[in-house]
């Protein structure tokens, strides 16, 4: 793929990166180094124009809505804790797919004398939840390890992205309400859209396809 | 915690020299090039009624004001955040001209969140409006005045960005969206998240034509915008042919105006959908990734004052445009100045007088400090030869 600007996009480490790569392979774009071993955070690429940046997942939206990055794949939980205001998000890649769900104990009891406490990295999408269902409760942001807060009484349920469901079952719990199907989005500058708009709409075609060809 | 008193607030910044009088110099110069233009400046309070603040353009503003109660009034008050408002309330209620008003100013404005990344809250904010035309002239006037406040600031290379918001809304009502469909599918519009547009069309039911001429819009941008949309809206009622008509015309006129500019179109961004009726538009330089002017056409802005006028306008923050402009220091320099000794001679105030009349800047000496003259900018000396001042060079 030839372009007229130079690019920039914005990947996180580990499952993303491996699955955005075949996407953007089939747009001739290849890193040349493996973030795994090379400690560079800027990656070139075999498209001279064509650099990515290496950063964590919940960075990206950041990085692009600024136009430190021109471009960028974020998984929805992201977008929908960022808000996504200032960004474009033109294409689902279909990858990294999951669901945010609401998990806890079997067999638990709820509190009848006081509000139901949520442990959940995604503060914004589990208040909007609970709030379109009604339920005022009480959100208690952690970093990692949701599953743990219901087996220590620090919460009622959790907020959490569930792939196979495994690590939920390890600790002895299940999942119980689907909020939204995760995958992740290509997002984009809005001023490297509109400034850039050919070389942008030339990935953003060749990516597409690619898409519709997984 | 007293070892911090210097510290200022996040997004509050204080200007030092010689950046001040770049920015001052900025302001005079764009403040006279308004006023050869015709534009009359105005002076909007600091402060004012939320109320006033926040109707009309301001909708958008309540989380971004920063609020306080009246002690005298027990009403609350609101700083500005946007100077729009105020500027309509004047020709809407304070100046009620028959004739076409222009209206320029410029001042602080406060934000309770920052605009953008190492964003201020406080901009200065500086625009111009014309109220009382409605058409593509005003809206051409207006533009070419945007132009020419980024050249103006030394900006060299910029993008302009031109929607109408007629278009969705002609759309939405085509295909009878209700007031939350159509704020969802905005929503999804701005983000250009064009599988969420799918998912909400489809969940919406709407089928055929209006459908897909919605979803059309998303990719209506670059540079065959214009041409695509008649093909791809050819099927819209009269209200979002009369808007594309307008900014087919509106592209002709600035072709005769601005031959040597390009200007793009997206007709998916709908920046203020809420107030703006017609003509949107936002400036971008290449390497920032957010919008450094916006402006457009609001025709329904005075109305909550008692009196709507067409009204079409443009403004941007001096300060930002800084961080985009070159040759501005060298421009305003300011000249060598010269170095005087503490005296109260007749003689030596009569030469620094002259001096200062025509134009140098001199600067005196104050007894008892060891100063250099070369560190206060000074190249040349008053000294007193044979009973006369005159002026000589520093080594």
């Amino acid at each position: 793929m030839n372009l007229n600007a130079p690019l920039t996009i914005a990947l996180s480490k580990g499952r993303i990166f491996d699955q955005t790569l075949p996407l953007l392979a089939h747009a001739g774009i290849e890193p040349l180094d493996d973030p795994e071993t090379s400690r560079k955070l800027i990656l070139e690429t075999t498209n001279p124009k064509v650099n990515f940046v290496i950063i964590r997942a919940s960075d990206v939206p950041t990085y692009v809505q600024y136009g430190a990055a021109d471009l960028g794949v974020a998984g929805k939980d992201v977008l929908l804790e960022h808000g996504g205001e200032g960004l474009y998000e033109p294409l689902d890649l279909g990858i990294a797919r999951c669901r945010l769900m609401v998990a806890g104990l079997p067999h638990r009891v709820e509190p009848t004398s006081r509000r139901l406490r949520i442990a959940t990295k995604y503060v914004r999408s589990a208040e909007r939840y609970f709030a379109s269902k009604g339920q005022q409760v009480e959100i208690i942001k952690l970093y990692g390890s949701m599953e743990l807060a219901p087996l220590v009484g620090l919460s009622d349920l959790i907020v959490d992205l569930v792939e196979s469901g495994n690590t939920l079952k390890a600790n002895g719990l299940v999942p119980l309400e689907h909020i939204a199907d995760i995958s992740s989005r290509l997002v984009v500058n809005k001023a490297s859209w509109k400034m850039k708009h050919e070389a942008v709409s030339a990935l953003l075609d060749c990516l597409r396809e690619a898409v519709g060809q997984a | 915690m007293n070892e911090e008193r210097w510290l200022l607030p996040a997004g509050i910044e204080e200007v030092l020299p010689p950046q001040a009088r770049v920015i001052e110099s900025l302001r005079r110069e764009l403040l006279d090039l308004y006023a050869s233009w015709g534009y009359e400046m105005v002076i909007p309070p600091f402060i004012d009624y939320l109320d006033s603040l926040l109707t009309g353009t301001g909708q958008d503003l309540d989380l971004q004001t920063f609020k306080l109660t009246d002690q005298l009034s027990g009403k609350l008050l609101g700083v500005r955040a946007d100077m729009t408002p105020q500027v309509a309330r004047m020709d809407a209620h304070h100046l009620r001209r028959e004739t076409a008003t222009r209206l320029c100013y410029l001042g602080t404005v406060l934000h309770t969140m920052p605009d953008g990344f190492g964003g201020s809250r406080s901009p200065l904010q500086i625009g111009a409006e014309i109220y009382g035309h409605s058409g593509i002239e005003s809206d051409t006037e207006i533009l070419r005045l945007t132009l020419l406040t980024l050249q103006t600031a030394g900006i060299g290379e910029c993008y302009l960005d031109l929607g109408h918001v007629g278009i969705y809304r002609g759309l939405a009502r085509q295909a009878r969206l209700d007031a939350a469909q159509e704020h969802a599918l905005f929503g999804a519009l701005q983000r250009k998240a064009l599988p969420e547009i799918e998912a909400l069309i489809d969940g919406f039911g709407i089928t055929g034509a209006p459908a897909d001429m919605l979803r059309a819009l998303a990719e209506l941008n670059g540079a065959d915008a214009l041409k695509q949309a008649d093909t791809l809206l050819r099927g819209a009622d009269a209200q979002v042919r009369e808007a594309l008509d307008y900014l087919h015309a509106l592209a002709d006129e600035l072709g005769r105006w601005l031959p040597e500019h390009s200007f793009h179109y997206d007709l998916a961004e709908l920046r203020g959908y809420r107030y703006k009726t017609g003509v949107v538009f936002a400036a971008f330089v290449p390497d920032w990734g957010l919008e450094i002017a916006r402006g457009g056409r609001y025709d329904d802005i005075g109305q909550v004052f008692g009196r709507a006028r067409p009204a079409v306008g443009f403004s941007t923050d001096l300060k930002g445009l800084l961080r985009h402009c070159s040759g501005l220091e060298e421009r305003y320099h300011s000249s060598t100045a010269v170095y005087a000794p503490w005296s109260a001679d007749p003689s030596l105030r009569e030469a620094v007088e002259q001096l200062r009349t025509a134009g140098r800047r001199v600067i005196n000496a104050l007894p008892g400090l060891d100063q250099d003259p070369g560190q206060l900018g000074c190249q040349q000396a008053l000294v007193e030869r044979d009973g006369r001042w005159e002026l000589e060079n520093i080594d």
